[in-house]
């Protein structure tokens, strides 16, 4: 299937942050049977990330503070691209910055790589005190971001969602505006956890991005919201965890899901769901007008 | 490299006031699994409690195809696993990240085990010794740390593995009272000359403070010392970055990287 100019194995693909660079998944399934492969944000310079404890488990969910630990771009080009190109499935790229220049660089020299098809633009990140979320809650800084994006490369480009904003449509519209090719929705929303017992954060941070499946109903009427706003095609994300789940999405408006936190419950979770939609759609034609 | 796979579940014993004892069947974990490794287990099939919880591999027998856990029942996951019966399947992922390192130049083994910190060492003491059988010139030494003489758990299985077994409680209610560092401090003043100190190795597994003892112990004595870690984790296999540990060389994964670092590398604040 197309989706913004990529072609994708299939609707299912898996989200930023929550599959590594791929390597890290290869011994559990099959790489090229995913519909695209997402790989954790990307920086020009290595980030060390922020300091422990990094996740709480919280209800049907959790709470996240990496804060976009990476090798940085010369790394990831020189290390991981050379795997990630060795197979069939679409590769797109999450790219983060602290300005417009840092994600137009970054635009700019994954276009030159062939086997990067598309990239996505991380304006959501909420662990990291500067860039990120910064932009994603801005309309104004949402359309500079995707604007400087947009001219460093022609290779189709997906604006990642922030759910932390009162209006998402306003984002999505002026991602849009910009040259956005496709959004993703949603990122993780910003959450607490107090240890009752010192009275300080559960986190390394005070706040941490929560994601599984305590989110999927804001972000299914996010997507729903978005889907009717925009002409450009709509990613679902948050908290899938089965072929149903898929399904709601694609229902609210989405073209394609990205698996993110069910990586980490269940190795095959995006093989095993992508199997669950298929059925699902097998059994309810009409209900999904799916091709 | 680690598999996900269903184990069946062959027994499941109550070892203590919160502590379990629980034997899976898995020939690919049995034979590929090295002490001080772990398995992230699936405590329930829905979506709450949410993720995996490590645990690491109290055991492994390749000829029996088993390995058993040993494990605290902390919070809602170890308390879900608890309930599970004899026969039922549960959903394995491993064995993953480094284990400990043997290395044959040693010749005196020193494992300190402080609480659950036990559970790992009696699959190296086995390792070590040879499954039990004695191998020549190797002497394991096992001391063990714990609250009260009714968390002081596994002490007489260590045993089977070696005669060595040394205990302290927190409240002198069996073995000697005081923590397991005293012990080590013991019995490495007056029971290893300092001559022999090239020759020792020192493991140790247990909670963070009494790790950076060991640490500080170990290096002042200047004998080789590897010790194992606990973080929080949600994927295991080093994918998410969300269990790091500070190293000489910026953070590393106590998932992928470790459990088990160098006591050399790590950075304690």
């Amino acid at each position: 299937m197309e989706l913004a100019g990529i072609e994708l194995k299939n609707p299912v693909m898996v989200a930023s942050g929550t599959f590594g660079w791929g390597r890290e998944y290869a011994d559990y399934l099959d790489l090229n049977k995913l519909g695209a492969i997402v790989t954790k944000s990307i920086t020009l310079l290595p980030r060390e990330g922020n300091p422990p404890p990094r996740i709480v488990e919280t209800p049907s969910g959790m709470l996240n503070s990496i804060g976009l630990q990476n090798e940085g771009l010369d790394y990831f080009l020189k290390e991981d691209l050379p795997f990630l190109a060795k197979f069939a499935t679409p590769l797109i790229v999450n790219i983060a910055g602290e300005s417009a220049e840092e994600y137009a660089e970054l635009a700019k020299r994954l276009s030159r790589e062939t086997a990067v098809k598309g990239i996505e633009v991380n304006i959501s990140c909420p662990n990291v005190k500067k860039g990120g979320m910064a932009f994603g809650v801005d309309a104004g800084l949402t359309k500079e971001v995707i604007a400087a994006v947009k001219k460093a490369t022609s290779q189709p480009i997906i604006a990642k969602l922030t759910p932390n904003v009162t209006d998402i449509t306003v984002i999505g519209q002026a991602a849009v505006d910009a040259g956005a090719d496709a959004l993703s929705a949603i990122n993780t929303l910003v959450g607490m956890a107090i240890d009752i017992e010192t009275g300080g954060s559960r986190l390394g941070t005070l706040t941490g991005g929560l994601s599984g499946p305590a989110i999927k109903p804001v972000a299914v009427r996010m997507v729903y919201e978005l889907a009717r706003a925009v002409n450009v095609p709509v990613i679902g994300i948050g908290g899938i965890m089965s072929g149903g789940d898929a399904a709601e999405f694609l229902l609210a408006g989405a073209q394609a899901v990205e698996v993110g936190t069910a990586n980490f419950v269940d190795t095959a979770a995006p093989l095993r769901i992508l199997a669950e939609l298929n059925d699902h759609v097998h059994r309810h034609p009409r209900a999904l007008n799916l091709s | 490299m680690a598999i996900q796979e269903k184990c069946r579940i062959e027994d499941h014993k109550q070892v203590g006031p919160r502590h379990y004892k629980l034997t899976l069947a898995s020939q690919y974990l049995a034979s590929h699994a090295q002490p001080g490794q772990f398995v992230n287990v699936r405590c329930c099939e829905t979506s709450d409690p949410l993720l995996r919880r490590p645990i690491s591999l109290h055991r492994i027998d390749a000829q029996k195809g088993m390995i058993e856990l040993l494990y605290e029942v902390v919070g809602r996951g170890t308390e879900l696993l608890s309930k599970k019966p004899v026969g039922q399947e549960l959903d394995l992922l491993g064995p993953l990240g480094a284990g400990f390192k043997i290395d044959p130049a040693k010749k005196i083994h020193l494992m300190a085990g402080g609480g659950m910190g036990i559970a790992p060492l009696r699959a190296l003491a086995e390792q070590v010794t040879g499954r039990g059988s004695r191998v020549a010139g190797q002497a394991v030494y096992i001391l063990i740390g714990a609250k009260n003489k009714e968390s002081l758990i596994g002490e007489d299985e260590l045993r089977k593995t070696t005669d060595q077994v040394q205990t302290a409680t927190d409240d002198g209610s069996a073995g000697k009272k005081g923590v397991v560092t005293d012990l080590l401090l013991d019995f490495l003043d007056s029971q290893l000359s300092v001559t022999s100190y090239p020759l020792s190795v020192i493991y140790a597994c247990g909670p963070r403070l009494m790790l950076k003892a060991v640490a500080e112990i170990a290096r002042q004595k200047k004998i080789d010392c590897q010790l194992s870690l606990e973080e929080r984790m949600a994927c295991g296999i080093g994918a998410c970055k969300g269990c790091p540990v500070k190293t000489v060389s910026g953070y590393k994964m106590v998932c992928k990287d470790g459990p088990v670092f160098d006591a050399k590398e790590l950075v304690w604040n």
